[in-house]
């Protein structure tokens, strides 16, 4: 069942639209990538759906976004607060600064389930302890006890998802959970998170720009690109034949065993900023298979009998899969 | 406790290690530690009472039963020294803890709201920093009047502005790191963030400021018990002795210069603690490792 459903979704930062017309869901038990390049708007995404755009200056301009029946976009903050972190819960992209440096890392574990769940300090120590344990954190109750600046990067991304996990959410989003981790620690981190979805039955957002990331662990991938979906669809078919020229030039650039040295391509020229979005199709600049409406049509999302959903007026038949 | 227990090295590496075992630290450490034992024990350990005059022995110079002298009453410098420890550490710790206590709220609460209380109270700190503080406090004890309270009001207030300003310069580049918005991001409410996030991590420029405005403070009381704003006689303040000492500075010297020197050395002290505390406190070079 659909946990939750964004749809149609823009918002507007000192009038700007950096996205425009987004629409996914999620279900129970299902892991969703959202993929782009840097600008196209995916930690927005994440921070919409937070409800923490006041933050930054944005509000949501239009449409609606509903998490397990309860419609998130006119909640009021007390309520959201109640939400963020106990059903809801957020792992940043930066696992180093994202822990406070002055607090031993067991402490920021335990005040989530503190303040959630209203724990007090016994019960949350043992829980947090035990959910380290989970998470393969080798001499859990020492570490329990350690700064953030003692331990390696690995270490404090598992702390960060502990301290996701401490409330027991049943939604987690991650925004680009291994970027700043060695390449060694990525795989295992991970694992890691789709091991925790798939056994407790969660749902995971999974913001990155990895598509071979997206390919090993989602089931489901939103292609976004500048502030709107490309493309969506289940991560097989559109592996298998990708539509959208833009996925299609993503997954072209995963290095693969069979790359030839210095093959591999990267998609000239780059995301362009929002003030600067180009009419039409905004891909167009970009675009090998640029027509005459893609300048000025927007392409509409349409949702084709193949199943998925694919915003362009030239899409690719049948893929042309194996590049 | 031997050089090789592991207690030994937990100690080494703790703050009060890092602070103690520097020569600075330690000395002054010992020095502050001392006056503040004499401080509160002078009741029992001084080895005559501060008030009772006899006027038989008046203006003696040091000797062996008076070592530091006896003042224009036949009361033992000494002792008095010893009780005016009292007053001095009790106004000037009360004042600057009441005072970072304040300070460090409202510069919190201005760095992390911001808006127009922000305006407001930078605005206040500025005007008030545009005064020295001996100024701001003479102003305050000629309202309120002369006597212990009204020179701890005036002392705290005298210093709040500091505070205040360093916590909110703090507040205003700490608010913006990743940890920050992890914490919003897991349902904590703004006073969670501001007391168990933003302030601690503010706390230790703070505690350095307010161990050296702590030595400010005991010359600012010192100097209004010199101008006899402060403590009331007899209770016996540093300052309100060198007051009383001026009128025999060549007759007998040693009624101005001991409590003169006690404040001089005192404020000494705690700035090379202060000096000692800033090494082992820094929490800059902590982050850089990590």
């Amino acid at each position: 069942m659909t946990l939750l459903d964004v749809k149609d979704l823009s918002i507007d930062i000192h009038g700007i639209r950096p996205l425009d017309g987004i629409s996914f869901s999620v279900d129970k038990g299902e892991i969703l990538g959202i993929v782009g390049e840097s600008g196209s708007g995916k930690s927005l995404t994440a921070l919409s759906v937070m409800g923490l755009l006041p933050l930054i200056g944005g509000r949501i301009e239009r449409g609606s976004i509903s998490f397990d029946g309860t419609e998130l976009t006119t909640l009021k903050e007390p309520a959201f607060r109640k939400l963020r972190g106990r059903r809801i819960a957020f792992i940043t992209q930066n696992p180093m600064t994202s822990l406070d440096p002055v607090i031993r890392v067991g402490a920021q574990i335990d005040q989530v389930a503190r303040l959630h769940l209203g724990l007090d300090a016994k019960a949350a120590q043992a829980r947090s302890i035990e959910i380290m344990e989970q998470l393969r954190i080798p001499e859990a109750a020492t570490i329990y006890h350690h700064f953030p600046h003692q331990l390696s990067g690995g270490m404090k991304q598992r702390i960060v998802i502990a301290m996701a996990l401490a409330a027991d959410p049943d939604l987690i989003i991650a925004d680009e959970p291994t970027t700043a981790l060695d390449v060694t620690i990525q795989a295992q981190i991970v694992d890691l998170l789709v091991e925790l979805v798939r056994e407790r039955g969660l749902a995971l957002i999974l913001i990155t720009h990895d598509m071979g990331v997206v390919a090993q662990t989602c089931d489901r991938v939103v292609v976004l690109y500048a502030g709107r979906v490309a493309e969506s669809h289940d991560v097989t078919a559109i592996f298998a034949s990708p539509r959208h020229p833009y996925t299609k030039a993503l997954i072209r650039c995963i290095p693969r065993e069979d790359t030839l040295p210095g093959s591999l391509t990267g998609i000239p020229g780059a995301v362009p900023s929002v003030a600067h979005y180009p009419p039409g199709c905004r891909y167009h600049p970009r675009c090998a298979r640029m027509g005459v409406p893609c300048e000025k049509v927007v392409p509409p999302l349409e949702h084709p009998t193949s199943g998925g959903e694919i915003a362009c007026h030239f899409p690719e038949s049948n893929g042309g899969a194996n590049v | 406790m031997t050089s090789n227990s592991p207690r030994w090295h937990a100690f080494r590496r703790s703050t009060a290690g890092k602070v103690l075992l520097t020569p600075k630290g330690g000395i002054a450490g010992a020095y502050l530690l001392t006056l503040a034992l004499i401080a509160l024990l002078a009741p029992w350990i001084t080895p005559y009472p501060y008030d009772v005059q006899e006027l038989t022995i008046a203006s003696q110079a040091p000797n062996l039963a008076h070592w530091l002298g006896t003042d224009e009453f036949g009361r033992d410098v000494l002792s008095r020294i010893m009780y005016g420890a009292r007053t001095s550490l009790s106004v000037s710790v009360t004042a600057i803890s009441v005072s970072v206590l304040i300070g460090m709220t409202l510069g919190a609460a201005a760095g992390y709201f911001g808006g127009m209380f922000d305006r407001l109270v930078t605005a206040a700190v500025d005007l008030s920093w545009s005064f020295p503080e001996i100024l701001i406090a003479l102003i305050l004890v000629a309202i309120i009047g002369p006597g212990l309270t009204s020179t701890m009001l005036a002392i705290g207030i005298a210093y709040l502005a500091q505070f205040t300003r360093l916590t909110r310069a703090q507040i205003l580049s700490l608010k913006n790191e990743t940890y920050i918005e992890a914490t919003l991001n897991l349902g904590a409410s703004h006073g969670h963030i501001v007391f168990r996030h933003l302030m601690p991590n503010a706390l230790a420029p703070v505690i350095i400021c307010g161990m050296l405005a702590t030595g400010d403070a005991i010359i600012l009381e010192a100097t209004l018990g010199f101008f006899g704003l402060g403590a009331q006689p007899p209770v016996p303040s540093w300052g309100a002795m060198m007051s009383s000492g001026s009128a025999q500075i060549f007759k007998a010297p040693w009624i101005i210069i001991f409590p003169g020197l006690t404040v001089a050395v005192t404020v000494i002290m705690i700035n090379l603690f202060g000096d000692a505390l800033i090494r082992a406190l820094d929490i800059r070079a902590k982050l850089r490792e990590g």
